[in-house]
């Protein structure tokens, strides 16, 4: 049972390369449209005058805006991290919704992380005891 | 080999002891603070380098420009179909006395008939009015909505922000910074 | 008037009786007297009787509008219809936990009856346990949240229910989410019983496995019922959006799931017996901690009614307290159950249960730190962050292929022991997941290697989950939960790659287009209903068939309270939604007009509907041999 689940997992690995290797040409010129740009952009955005909505998601006054304000940005030439940290000069950290790393955030990400490692080191410990 | 199993079982416990009692802790503190969320942005420099256009003679020109000659400088952003804009107008008007401040107002997606009925009717206390007609430079100035108001000084920073109408402590505030 | 008095006196005898039970129970495992009296069960049954008693009233107030009683002034109206008067009970702070209480002493009636095989000192202990939490629920109503506080004078008429809670998926969403949640207090309480009396055995988990089940059907129910109405109601098309309220009801069944594989391997093979004492602790926790941080308006929500503080504090000393209680029983019972550590072999049943125990413990600790380290932070450094889906996503996605993959192979894993064999049967499985994996990713047009991953591990768990289907003993209850995960999981990747829209703002009598669907704006129409008045949008949609759809969304604005909400209109096939909305704009004649493409939408619904079969399988047949 478990052979085969090796040998499957062999095989997946073996296509993904080969996917790889003939996909690269395409990934390399990935087109970005300035519309969708701008739905990235407020995907990742949080409507501060809503409960719990992305500015992509609002149709608040202030999301509004803020859709007009990005896409004129953009039209402006500006790249995504500058817009971003445009508005967190402005509004605060609050605003963005992925928490990214840094300082703060380092725990964050690494706390769920760390507990995986050692779940898995607990259970492994458990199991190869008695092989 | 029985001791060590003990100690880290007491350790174990202790730790999860602190934890669970660390987070209430922290939970009680969080029940206690201020809900209302606004970022700390005084001290920060506004960004002026974008396009304007007038209300009254629909000219372009740069806020970088506008932004000269006085001490202090007041941005109002309002509408005239926001009610509490209606209630601080009287404020607004006071304000307009203090000859060191220069009163900009910011008329946030609005009719130009409109507009010019709300300031015939309540007064105009702006000495320069722009259009924000898809509310894209009010963003500029980081606001949410109107009223919105925004104290800044001859160096660009702000000094304070109101979000909401401005009320007779505000503009005791706004006047004690302007007179010192 | 004289019903609210009823509704009022009626919990203080519950909360009597509760005292009663409590020191009738205490008294009785002291004198170790281990028959279950029926007064004992007469009293359980009075101060069921009580709960319902009151709930009844309150109902009653809010069906006559009874604006005398603080909670129908605040939360009813006249003009609502009957459907929203009765579910308005339950729609605000006071009647929500009225409705805790009546579900936490109803699943002790449920308990006393279900469990007359058990050890009676097991079972007293238990009501022991359960009522320290009634007690706790009855004085937390009576003191900060009483339902049935009089107002003078009496208004004429009611403050009305919030608009987007008006709606019918909404109004039986608390209840069945309720019966989820609440249904866990019996776990715990049975959890620490059996811990004390050394009844951690195979029985107790056949047993217990009952109120597992039961809960988890209901979490599961209330959390799609909930996900349906954001997706009709909220008005911009996602069903999911990792909002700290729903992570809230996700972390329970996260941890009701792994506790569901867990006792299962406790039932056959009398193994992780701490671990899942441990479990049932932590989904009962998980619960109430989910109604502190809902109800205290620690978090800014659309479900958060009250933000008086003293609320919230009361519940968390209150959660604090039976925690700390939990604790320490496990740390000074837990030698007792410990029996010898059995051996695991590598490749056995036991095993995979520990890797599906490990990775659902995994997503739980993401959803949980992504939910309170904001606060955490907030209060430590006073810094605000905000911790959205990408983060989610991010460490969650991942990880579900190996997850996946696991189930797969999990199910066909033998206890103890198992032979590896190889068949062509398992290599036919295999090309047909390729081949359904790399065309769904030809269809979506997408060429990212990572979503193929994904796409292999979902579609490989869903035949290896069909493909048991042809075995001799079947066991229908993990099929169909397994099929339906799988399936959820493959719509969600599908709806969210290759969902489409367009918003524009147009008057009447313009048209727009969408991936070769012409779309046109007919007319708006003004109609007055009883608590509103709506503005109908009429839209006409030509498919790429040049066949004609009508989609009639709404703009709604009510009277109680004035708030406009947009309701959006759907037209739902097999294998998309079509989903508009309209919004209006101020001082314009414009439109704001939203119009989506949201594929296998229904798949999301049919998916968690198959898993919740699964569930109801399991339910009944519990007299034969169950696997999970």
């Amino acid at each position: 049972m478990f052979m085969k689940s090796k040998i499957l997992q062999t095989i997946k690995i073996l296509i993904i390369f080969i996917l790889i290797s003939f996909n690269l040409k395409n990934i390399a010129i990935a087109l970005t449209f300035p519309e969708e740009q701008t739905i990235n952009i407020t995907k990742n955005l949080r409507c501060l005058i809503c409960q719990g909505q992305t500015i992509h998601e609002s149709n608040s006054d202030f999301a509004e805006s803020m859709k007009k304000y990005i896409k004129g940005e953009l039209e402006n030439g500006k790249t995504d991290e500058e817009i971003f940290s445009s508005l967190v000069e402005k509004y605060g950290q609050w605003i963005v919704y992925d928490p990214g790393i840094s300082r703060n955030t380092l725990l964050l990400w690494a706390l769920p992380l760390l507990l995986f490692l050692v779940g898995g080191a607990i259970i492994g410990k458990r199991i190869l005891k008695k092989i | 080999m029985q001791f060590l199993e003990k100690t880290r079982k007491s350790i174990f416990s202790l730790i999860i002891l602190v934890l669970l009692i660390s987070s209430f802790f922290i939970f009680k503190f969080a029940l206690q603070k201020e809900k209302i969320y606004s970022p700390n942005i005084t001290d920060n420099q506004i960004f002026t380098d974008f396009e304007v256009i007038d209300l009254i003679e629909e000219k372009k020109i740069n806020f970088d420009k506008v932004l000269f000659g006085k001490n202090f400088y007041l941005i109002n952003i309002w509408s005239s179909w926001c009610e509490p804009c209606k209630d601080e107008s009287e404020y607004l008007l006071e304000l307009k006395n203090d000859t060191s401040i220069m009163m900009i107002g910011i008329n946030y997606k609005d009719k130009k008939i409109n507009a010019l009925n709300f300031l015939k009717l309540y007064g105009d206390p702006f000495d320069q009015i722009f259009i924000d007609k898809q509310g894209t430079v009010s963003i500029n100035f980081g606001a949410y909505g109107v009223p919105e108001t925004l104290l800044i000084n001859e160096d660009n920073k702000v000094l304070k922000k109101y979000i909401g109408p401005l009320n007779d402590g505000d503009v005791y505030e706004i006047k004690n910074i302007t007179n010192n | 008037m004289i019903i609210s008095q009823l509704g009022y006196y009626s919990l203080i005898f519950g909360l009597l009786t509760s005292i009663l039970i409590f020191f009738n129970s205490s008294i009785q495992i002291k004198k170790n007297n281990s028959v279950i009296s029926n007064k004992t069960t007469g009293l359980i049954g009075f101060q069921f009787f009580f709960v319902i008693i009151s709930f009844i009233s309150l109902i009653y107030s809010f069906i006559i509008s009874d604006f005398s009683n603080e909670t129908v002034y605040n939360n009813s109206h006249t003009t609502k219809p009957l459907f929203y008067k009765i579910t308005g009970t339950w729609g605000n702070h006071e009647g929500s936990l009225l409705l805790w209480l009546l579900v936490l002493t109803g699943v002790l009636l449920g308990f006393i009856f279900k469990s007359k095989n058990e050890p009676n000192n097991y079972r007293q202990l238990t009501i022991l346990f359960h009522q320290i939490i009634v007690i706790g629920f009855f004085v937390f109503i009576l003191k900060t949240s009483n339902p049935f506080n009089e107002i003078f004078p009496v208004a004429t008429e009611g403050l009305g229910l919030n608009p987007i809670l008006q709606d019918p998926a909404l109004g039986i969403h608390p209840p069945i989410l309720y019966l989820g949640y609440v249904g866990t207090s019996i776990i715990f309480s049975a959890a620490l019983a059996s811990m004390i009396c050394s009844h951690v055995n195979k029985s107790w988990a056949k047993e217990i496995k009952f109120w597992i089940l039961f809960s988890w059907f209901f979490l599961t129910g209330g959390i799609l019922l909930g996900s349906i109405w954001a997706y009709y109601e909220l008005g911009w098309g996602g069903f999911w959006f990792w909002d700290p309220v729903e992570n809230v009801s996700l972390m329970p069944w996260l941890s009701l799931t792994a506790l569901l594989h867990c006792v299962v391997t406790l039932e056959k093979r009398e193994l992780f017996k701490n671990w899942t004492i441990v479990l049932c602790i932590i989904t009962f926790a998980l619960s109430m901690a989910g109604t502190f941080l809902v109800r205290s308006g620690i978090l800014n929500s659309v479900h958060t009614f009250a933000n008086d503080p003293s609320r919230g504090i009361y519940i968390l000393t209150f959660l604090l307290v039976l925690v700390l209680l939990s604790f320490v029983v496990f740390v000074i019972y837990e030698n007792k159950n410990f029996v010898q550590k059995s051996e695991i072999f590598a490749w056995s049943k036991e095993t995979s249960i520990l890797i599906n125990n490990w990775f659902i413990l995994y997503f739980l600790s993401v959803v949980l730190i992504g939910t309170i380290y904001p606060i955490f932070l907030d209060v430590i450094l006073d810094e605000q962050i905000s911790v959205g889906p990408p983060f989610y996503n991010k460490l969650i996605l991942p990880f579900l292929i190996p997850f996946v993959l696991f189930m797969s192979i999990g199910p066909s894993m033998k206890w103890i022991k198992t032979n590896i064999k190889i068949g062509v049967k398992s290599f036919f499985i295999i090309m047909v997941t390729l081949i359904l994996s790399f065309v769904t990713i030809y269809y979506i047009g997408s060429k990212n290697i990572f979503l193929l991953l994904l796409f292999i591990g979902f579609f490989y768990l869903l035949l290896k989950s069909l493909d048991q289907l042809r075995q001799k003993t079947k066991n229908f209850a993990q099929i169909f939960s397994h099929t339906g995960f799988s399936l959820l999981l493959i719509s969600i990747l599908l709806n969210s790659f290759s969902s489409n829209e367009i918003i524009r703002n147009i008057q009447v009598g313009e048209s727009f287009s969408l991936k070769n669907e012409k779309i046109l704006f007919q007319k708006i129409l003004v109609e007055k209903e009883k608590n509103y008045e709506s503005i109908i949008g009429f839209f006409e949609i030509l498919d790429e068939k040049n066949k004609i759809i009508n989609l009639h969304p709404e703009i709604r604005i009510y009277n109680e309270p004035e708030m406009a909400t947009s309701e959006a209109s759907i037209k739902t096939s097999l294998f998309k939604d079509r989903f508009i909305t309209i919004n209006l704009i101020k001082d314009q004649n414009f439109f704001n007009v939203r119009y989506q493409h949201k594929p296998f939408m229904i798949w999301v619904w049919i998916s968690t509907l198959i898993i919740m079969l699964g569930g109801l399988f399991a339910i009944f047949r519990k007299n034969k041999e169950v696997n999970i």
